[in-house]
């Protein structure tokens, strides 16, 4: 782009940059006191207010048994609900991405609805049905409900990656002898599998997060958001910032990974 | 019988795949019908069995059929699964919610509704909830607008200006995503609060005026206040803004921008006519991202906003979970949801639903 040589275009070129810069302070202002607060040594049962630094948090983060206890089940429930949601999702990505058969329109609506559905609306609906056929609620409603909203998510992210997939790959397979099953496993899954992981990937974080459509389905399970809401007006200890910042450390060292496969990908010229 | 059911079936597409749509679509209400009670009894039983029959058939058809029958039917044995569970778990509960809001309780204290056309849930929710509905869209829609204000010059300046640190400008935009949303209403709520370092900083510069002049603070303070609420929405939503808009102006071809600029086009003119409309797909695909969720949040109004400043969502979560009026709390969900689908419906009518990812 040809580059403003006038003294109002440089100065609104370094205006909208400085925008921009402003824009991601603001986006990391609470991150920086979620990272911060986890180094400090709170008076009272609540981490809110700055005392003295201390690394005390960061050697005991499991101390507080019945948070350790709800973030726990929050890994456990994002495996299960993940792991069965890529699977699905997937199956209709793909079933869906070959070709545009008559009768989808409402199969995508279907697919869609989910997405476009405020989350206070799914979670009570859910737990009408499960009142309604008197299922006691706890883990397995919660995990049925995250693989509903998780399901849509992988199928529309999985089926904008494979819509610029060449399907004649699958073609070239089958004219030099390859069944259908070897023609999926070794040609169309190794190109899509990028796709899946990543739709798996954000969809682990979106249950892991998961607060308003878990609190209609948990009877009296505690996940992690469910502890911090219960407990804070009781006490907020700084274990629930340590835990917090190693989850945003692990999730920020595996999208660095992602981003310099890509980058070395790219280099390599595929 | 057996020619109008051929007939139809030619509707739906041709031969194998017809019936296997029209398997697959009979399937899903069925089964969204026994989830929702809607049949009971026999009929559900042989609803099921027709479920069932629909999956043998197809698992029949793919075992022994023609190699052209297989590939013709694969794509229904990939949805099939998802769709059904989709069925029983999105529709079925849609359904029943649909029920209990038109249900009434036996007394105060049941639990049990019966069902009895009871519109009255319906004006009750309109006449008790009207600000909480009223609210939920003002403030909705004031943090939608936000976003995109804030949203699109960062997306701008990354598409345009990130050179080779555009995947590490995305991902910083991403990472706030990585902790619980609950814990950075938190941090809002910390930051924010009276002692807090915002409004102290505000104080020390004693620039109080102007952030009341502007409605962000209101005696002094911004914890409790509408704006504390909008801008805890704001925040949340902003990254489900920056990313569809970047994506719409990194397909931009930069040529188009210089071909503007050699037809004697301003910076501005070039911005306008050129910019502008390519990224709006990622606009609409933003406004819906953030406007939806928004709509239907409850958790910054609960952790910044005061009893004034309450949300549909704060209701509806209160009347379903605390006060155990299930009736009114469904009748109150399925307005939320009438409005936004009518609002998703014309959306998708014009914009189309293929931005959404």
């Amino acid at each position: 782009m040809s580059m403003p040589t006038s003294r109002a275009g440089v100065v609104g070129r370094w205006s909208l940059n400085l925008f921009a810069v402003i824009a991601m302070v603001y986006l990391f202002a609470p991150i920086i006191w979620i990272v911060v607060f986890s180094f400090n040594e709170p008076a009272g049962r609540f981490n809110l207010v700055w005392q003295r630094f201390t690394l005390d948090n960061w050697r005991s983060p499991f101390s507080n048994a019945n948070l350790t206890d709800a973030f726990l089940n929050s890994v456990r429930i994002a495996a299960i609900s993940t792991s069965v949601a890529t699977v699905l999702g997937s199956m209709i990505a793909l079933g869906l991405a070959r070709r545009r058969f008559r009768g989808s329109g409402p199969l995508n609506f279907l697919l869609v609805l989910p997405i476009t559905t405020p989350e206070v609306v799914l979670g009570s609906s859910l737990a009408a049905l499960f009142l309604d056929w008197d299922i006691s609620r706890g883990f397995t409603t919660v995990v049925i409900a995250h693989i509903m909203f998780q399901v849509s998510f992988v199928a529309l992210t999985v089926r904008a990656r494979v819509r610029g997939f060449d399907w004649t790959l699958e073609q070239a397979a089958a004219d030099l002898g390859a069944n259908s099953w070897t023609t999926f496993r070794r040609v169309t899954f190794p190109l899509i599998l990028p796709g899946i992981l990543a739709a798996a990937l954000l969809s682990f974080a979106l249950s892991i997060d998961d607060f308003i459509i878990t609190l209609f389905n948990r009877g009296t399970l505690n996940t992690f958001p469910i502890y911090i809401d219960g407990s804070f007006k009781v006490r907020f200890p700084a274990q629930v910032n340590v835990l917090a910042s190693a989850v945003l450390l692990v999730s920020v060292m595996a999208m660095a990974m992602g981003v310099w496969l890509g980058t070395r990908r790219r280099a390599q010229g595929r | 019988m057996l020619g109008r059911l051929r007939r139809h079936s030619r509707l739906l597409g041709s031969g194998v795949e017809g019936v296997g749509l029209a398997a697959l679509l009979l399937a899903g209400v069925l089964l969204a019908a026994v989830g929702a009670r809607w049949i009971t009894g026999p009929f559900a039983v042989a609803a099921l069995v027709v479920v069932l029959a629909s999956v043998v058939g197809l698992v029949t058809a793919a075992v022994v059929g023609s190699p052209d029958t297989r590939r013709r039917l694969a794509p229904f044995g990939l949805l099939k699964p998802g769709m059904l569970w989709l069925a029983l778990f999105y529709l079925a509960p849609v359904i029943t919610l649909l029920r209990l809001s038109l249900s009434t309780l036996p007394s105060r204290f049941a639990v049990e509704a019966d069902f009895s056309w009871a519109f009255g849930n319906y004006t009750r929710a309109f006449s008790d909830f009207g600000p909480q509905f009223g609210r939920a869209f003002l403030y909705a829609g004031v943090a939608t607008v936000l976003t995109i204000a804030i949203g699109f010059p960062l997306a701008y300046v990354i598409a345009f200006r990130g050179g080779r640190f555009k995947p590490l400008l995305l991902g910083l935009v991403v990472v706030p995503f990585f902790t619980s949303y609950l814990i950075r209403a938190i941090a809002w709520r910390s930051l924010l609060a009276d002692t807090g370092q915002i409004v102290q900083l505000i104080d020390a510069v004693r620039l109080t005026w102007l952030f009341e002049g502007a409605g962000i603070m209101t005696n002094g303070r911004i914890l409790n206040t509408p704006a504390a609420v909008i801008g805890g929405l704001t925040y949340n939503f902003l990254p489900f803004m920056v990313l569809p808009i970047y994506v719409s102006l990194e397909k931009i071809d930069v040529r188009l921008v210089d071909a503007a600029r050699d037809l004697y086009s301003g910076a501005g003119g070039a911005f306008a006519k050129v910019v502008l409309p390519l990224s709006l797909p990622g606009v609409f695909a933003g406004t819906l991202l953030t406007f939806i969720p928004a709509s239907g949040d409850f958790v910054n109004a609960l952790y910044l906003g005061s009893p004034n400043t309450t949300m549909i969502g704060n209701s509806i979560q209160d009347q379903f979970l605390v006060q155990n009026n299930l009736p009114l709390a469904s009748a109150m969900s399925f307005v939320l949801m009438a409005i936004i689908t009518v609002f998703v419906i014309v959306y998708s009518r014009f914009f189309g639903t293929e931005d959404l990812t």
